[in-house]
């Protein structure tokens, strides 16, 4: 029996992933050490700083391409970009989390099972402070994700893919409003989400029992050499697909998507519309792109008829919705459809246009889901539609944002909706996808009108006696929706730095 | 000595800081914000008289005042700036048009709880769209420009303007986007097979190379874009919502210089791009100018609102301007882009007077006037002579335009020309019928109660009126200034498209006896 030898592993590569699982850890053990009056603060300061230090040591090691631990992990360009835009929108979205000061309490229940209504509820609205648990929680969903979009076997993807998952559907039940529907929200993706996690995990069962691994490039080799039945190869790709779909919000696995986003604590919403959304693309494209290029002609039409599918439920559902978070959640939808007419162009342009739009859109959103979070009266955010009527009269700066972002959703030029949408377009062109191109921009046509009747809402509308007032954002949200404000014209006016950054990182390493 | 002064670029980024300044103005002091506004617009006048001048006529080069900027590189994107013939008559009528706007605009606010310096602002942004889309030579420029133009004009509308705004503010949105977005994929087709750069003369090169059914889609992306835009018959039904709910300074920019970019477009890139899909589709288009010159003059006869005669008959003339483009002779082609000069003028002036009307009777309905010149003598002469000018009676500018776009189809597509003819006879009648029931006859006693109505023209409103009355009557007098600027354009476009004019046969002596 020869010696067991052990994989090496890069530390270097790793570092993003162990910093931010660290800064959890030690945020757990905060919660018992730092009195309750300043763990905020301290959390708070301490993710941020874990999320800068990741995201300073990915720099560090930009240009490291390996594989590693055995091959479990893969860092190359596609996982220091997606990385990076995970840490970077994270922490943007932390500063929406971190917000305090818009409503006295902050967005988070103080204990998960405190009683609506009752005397505990009441006296958090005197000041005292939410639960702060909800950062170890975000830190250890971002580690998952960095570990989701460089996991180069599918027994690591499907790791990483728990690992984000649960602290997220915790979040998703922490709201201090509307506390029932946002326990509801989590019970659904919850149960939802298991099921998805179970059809990925068959799938890498029958894979594994196709090409006798988990590992991406060893799948890559059996589809080009096919030992076993084919039959096991498209059940397994048909079944991870699933797991992924769903994760990306993608028709016909997208029903949990609106009443999940209506339901979780805005900050959270908008972690996962920017974060979670580049965490499943990324691992899409790279189980796609890697693992399952020798039988692209076989999964693109039906994963095309997925992305038509998926743009169509988003833009004609759009229409109807009442709920601003509701219309945004199926915005998102529409949004997924247009990542995958971008992941389905199946070329160098497709991976580095899906790369532009994950991070344009990932802004955009953002500060639109802090503006939701501004929009509030005594019962906390205003969310109907009719309650924004006229607010373009009581706060002209707000709207006028606020319409920018939509006209950005609209994919208007000068925005970065724009430039994502042209390159998604473009690279699908380019690799023969021309319906696609043909339905994205019909279903563009359709998805106008909501973002329009928004628009028309907030300018045209006379404002009424339930109008709410718009809170003073306080610093946190400021900035962040100041960062995505200015991300949004500026990959709108000047797009070329981050085009060229997808550009270096376009290639995958097996 | 002009030759290398940047002269696009500035004049379009002028409006645009104009617009920040004029924005930047407290709501308090409506007035400086209106003077700023004023005096902004006119500086882009002077310069671009300074530009017209500094155009060589008879220059070999067909793009003159040529400028690039990197932009996108990785895309081949880039910020071209670059005017023909055409271009430069366009530039010069936004010029001309938008503080004669300004001006006439001047009290339209006054009475609405909406901020006047928004509004001032909304206009020079507007400007700054309309001179960025005819300067672009690059066509990613060109399409960034031909959507944000929306924004200014939807908030005119929607936030300004008077009836049903909303709902024509967001039929003008849509139909623009639809048209949009038709454009955007052919715009990422052409710059597919187009070899990946959006240079208007390079992908002129590369077009001839384009499969002949790719081609046709391509065309067809950008043909449906800029006959929404124009409007073409039947895509127009937008035209006369918004053209009734703008406030009047706004429509007639909107009919003046907006619609231009539909004619402008097909003339500039879907015929050179494409010259065998223009050809083919030809006749298609040539057909749908004609019932669009029929149609609207009928439906233009059965209004009862001003603003939405007005608004069809300005169909009408595009229906005209279509069929001088599509019977590809020089003549035709110089005469629509005369037409589009003259028919910015003209309509422009009929749409100005016509929100005089509408201030001083609140109304906008035809039947809420009659005898209307009775009281305002002066104010009706010029209706008159307006409506006289968009009729193209000899004398005026556009019956330069019409004879010529006339001439030209004839002497290829005769039945389309005699077709057309019938729409001359049918604008005589929208037009002197809808004078004959607001300025002539008994006087409407309502009227005589109105203490506005009784206000004949300020001193404003002839120095707004005066210098669109003197254009029309010089150019149909002496066009030739404009038509030397514009035929040589229109030669390059037509050896684009890969058509001669017909050698004229009864030059030959024998032929007539």
């Amino acid at each position: 029996m020869g010696d067991l030898k052990l994989p090496e592993i890069d530390y270097g590569a790793l570092a993003p992933m162990l910093i931010l699982f660290g800064v959890a850890c030690v945020g757990v053990l905060l919660e018992v050490f730092i009195p309750r009056k300043s763990r905020n603060v301290v959390q708070l300061t301490m993710t941020l700083l874990g999320v800068a230090a990741a995201l300073t040591v990915l720099i560090i090691n930009r240009n490291t391409r390996i594989v590693t631990i055995g091959g479990a992990v893969a860092f190359d360009g596609p996982t220091i970009f997606l990385q990076g835009a995970i840490l970077v929108l994270g922490g943007v979205s932390l500063l929406l989390i971190g917000e305090r000061s818009v409503e006295a309490g902050g967005a988070f229940v103080a204990q998960a099972a405190v009683v609506v209504g009752s005397d505990k509820d009441s006296k958090q609205s005197t000041g005292q402070p939410g639960l702060t648990e909800v950062y170890p929680l975000a830190a250890f969903a971002l580690g998952g994700m960095l570990l989701f979009v460089a996991a180069n076997d599918l027994l690591t993807m499907f790791v990483a893919l728990e690992v984000f998952s649960l602290p997220l559907y915790l979040l998703c039940a922490l709201a201090r409003r509307r506390r029932l529907l946002s326990q509801e929200a989590a019970l659904k993706y919850f149960l939802l989400g298991s099921y998805a996690s179970a059809f990925f995990l068959f799938g890498v069962a029958l894979l594994y029992g196709y090409s006798g691994g988990v590992q991406l490039s060893v799948i890559h080799a059996a589809v080009d050499n096919p030992q076993h039945s084919q039959l096991l190869l498209y059940g397994g790709l048909g079944l991870v697909a699933i797991g992924l779909l769903f994760k990306s919000a993608l028709a016909p696995f997208h029903v949990w998507t609106p009443d999940v986003y209506q339901g979780a604590p805005t900050p959270i919403t908008a972690f996962m519309a920017a974060c979670t959304k580049v965490a499943a693309f990324g691992a899409l494209l790279r189980v796609l792109y890697v693992a399952f290029e020798g039988v692209r002609w076989d999964f693109q039409p039906v994963l095309g008829t997925v992305a038509v599918l998926t743009m169509f439920v988003g833009a004609v559902l759009a229409v109807t919705q009442t709920d601003m978070k509701r219309l945004l959640a199926y915005s998102s939808i529409a949004n997924a459809g247009y990542l995958m007419v971008g992941v389905l162009a199946l070329n160098d342009a497709g991976l580095e246009s899906t790369m532009l739009y994950l991070v344009a859109y990932g802004f955009s959103v953002l500060a639109a889901f802090a503006i939701v979070s501004l929009v509030r009266d005594s019962e906390g955010e205003a969310t109907h539609l009719s309650r924004w009527a006229g607010i373009g009269r009581k706060s002209p700066l707000l709207a006028g944002v606020f319409t920018l972002i939509l006209l950005a959703f609209a994919g208007i030029p000068l925005t970065s909706g724009f430039t994502a949408k042209f390159a998604v377009f473009g690279a699908a062109y380019e690799g023969g996808q021309i319906w696609l191109v043909v339905f994205g921009v019909i279903s563009s046509m359709l998805i106008a009108f909501p973002y329009l009747r928004v628009v028309v809402l907030m300018w045209q509308s006379e404002p009424s006696e339930s109008t709410p007032a718009v809170s003073i954002p306080g610093f946190l949200t400021a900035a962040a929706l100041g960062i995505g404000v200015l991300v949004t014209i500026g990959l709108g006016v000047y797009p070329s730095p981050l085009i060229d950054l997808t550009r270096e990182a376009s290639h995958f390493v097996r | 000595m002009f030759a290398d002064f940047p002269f696009l670029s500035i004049l379009t980024l002028l409006p645009l800081v104009g617009a920040a300044t004029v924005a930047a103005i407290p709501r308090a002091k409506a007035e400086l914000a209106k003077m700023v506004a004023l005096i902004w617009s006119l500086v882009v006048l002077v310069l671009s008289i300074v530009m017209w001048v500094a155009f060589t006529v008879d220059s070999s080069d067909r793009f003159q005042f040529h400028e690039s900027y990197s932009w996108i590189h990785s895309w081949g994107a880039n910020f071209t700036f670059a005017a023909d013939g055409i271009a430069l008559v366009m530039l010069m009528l936004i010029a001309v048009l938008f503080p004669v706007v300004i001006l006439a605009s001047w009290h339209d606010v006054d009475q609405s709880r909406r901020s006047a310096p928004t509004y001032f602002a909304l206009l020079l942004a507007f400007e700054f769209t309309m001179i960025g889309v005819f300067a672009a030579a690059d066509v990613f420029l060109f399409y960034v420009f031909f959507e944000i133009m929306l924004i200014p004009m939807y908030f005119i509308i929607g936030s300004f303007g008077a009836g049903q705004k909303q709902y024509a503010a967001v039929k003008f949105f849509l139909y623009s986007l639809v048209g949009g977005l038709f454009m955007l994929a052919a715009v990422i087709g052409l710059w597919v097979v187009g070899g990946h750069t959006f240079d208007f003369e390079a992908l002129v090169k590369a077009g001839s190379s384009i499969n002949t059914d790719t081609a046709r889609w391509l065309f067809l992306g950008f043909f449906v874009a800029f006959a929404i835009k124009a409007p073409f018959f039947p895509f127009h039904t937008w035209l006369p919502d918004s053209g009734g709910a703008a406030p009047a300074g706004a429509a007639a920019l909107l009919v003046g210089v907006m619609d231009k970019v539909g004619t402008f477009g097909i003339l500039r890139y879907c015929l050179p791009l494409f010259p065998e899909a223009s050809r083919w589709f030809a006749p298609a288009a040539l057909v749908l100018s004609v019932i669009g010159i029929i149609y609207a003059a009928l439906l233009a006869v059965g209004q009862n609102d001003l603003k939405r005669l007005v608004s069809y008959t300005s169909i009408a003339h595009f229906g005209f301007i279509g069929i001088g483009i599509f019977a590809f002779t020089t003549q035709g082609g110089t005469g629509s882009v005369l037409y589009m000069v003259n028919h910015g003028l003209a309509t422009g002036l009929l749409f100005i007077v016509v929100g005089m009307f509408v201030a001083r009777r609140g109304s906008s309905l035809v039947s809420d006037f009659g005898g209307a010149g009775k009281l305002v003598p002066s104010l009706a002469g010029v209706l008159f002579f307006a409506g006289l000018a968009s009729l193209a009676l000899p004398g005026t500018a556009p019956f330069v335009s019409e004879f010529l776009v006339l001439l030209g189809t004839f002497s290829t597509h005769k039945p389309y020309a005699v077709i057309a003819t019938a729409g001359i006879v049918l604008a005589a009648a929208y037009v002197l019928w809808m004078i004959q029931r607001t300025t002539q006859g008994t006087l409407n006693p309502a009227l005589d109660t109105l203490p506005a109505m009784r206000k004949d023209l300020s001193l404003r409103e002839k120095v707004v009126v005066a210098p669109l009355i003197l254009l029309l009557l010089v150019l149909g007098f002496y066009p030739k200034p404009v038509t030397d600027v514009i035929n040589p354009a229109v030669q390059k476009t037509l050896q684009d498209v890969g058509t001669q004019d017909p050698t004229p046969t009864v030059a030959d002596g024998k032929a007539g006896r």
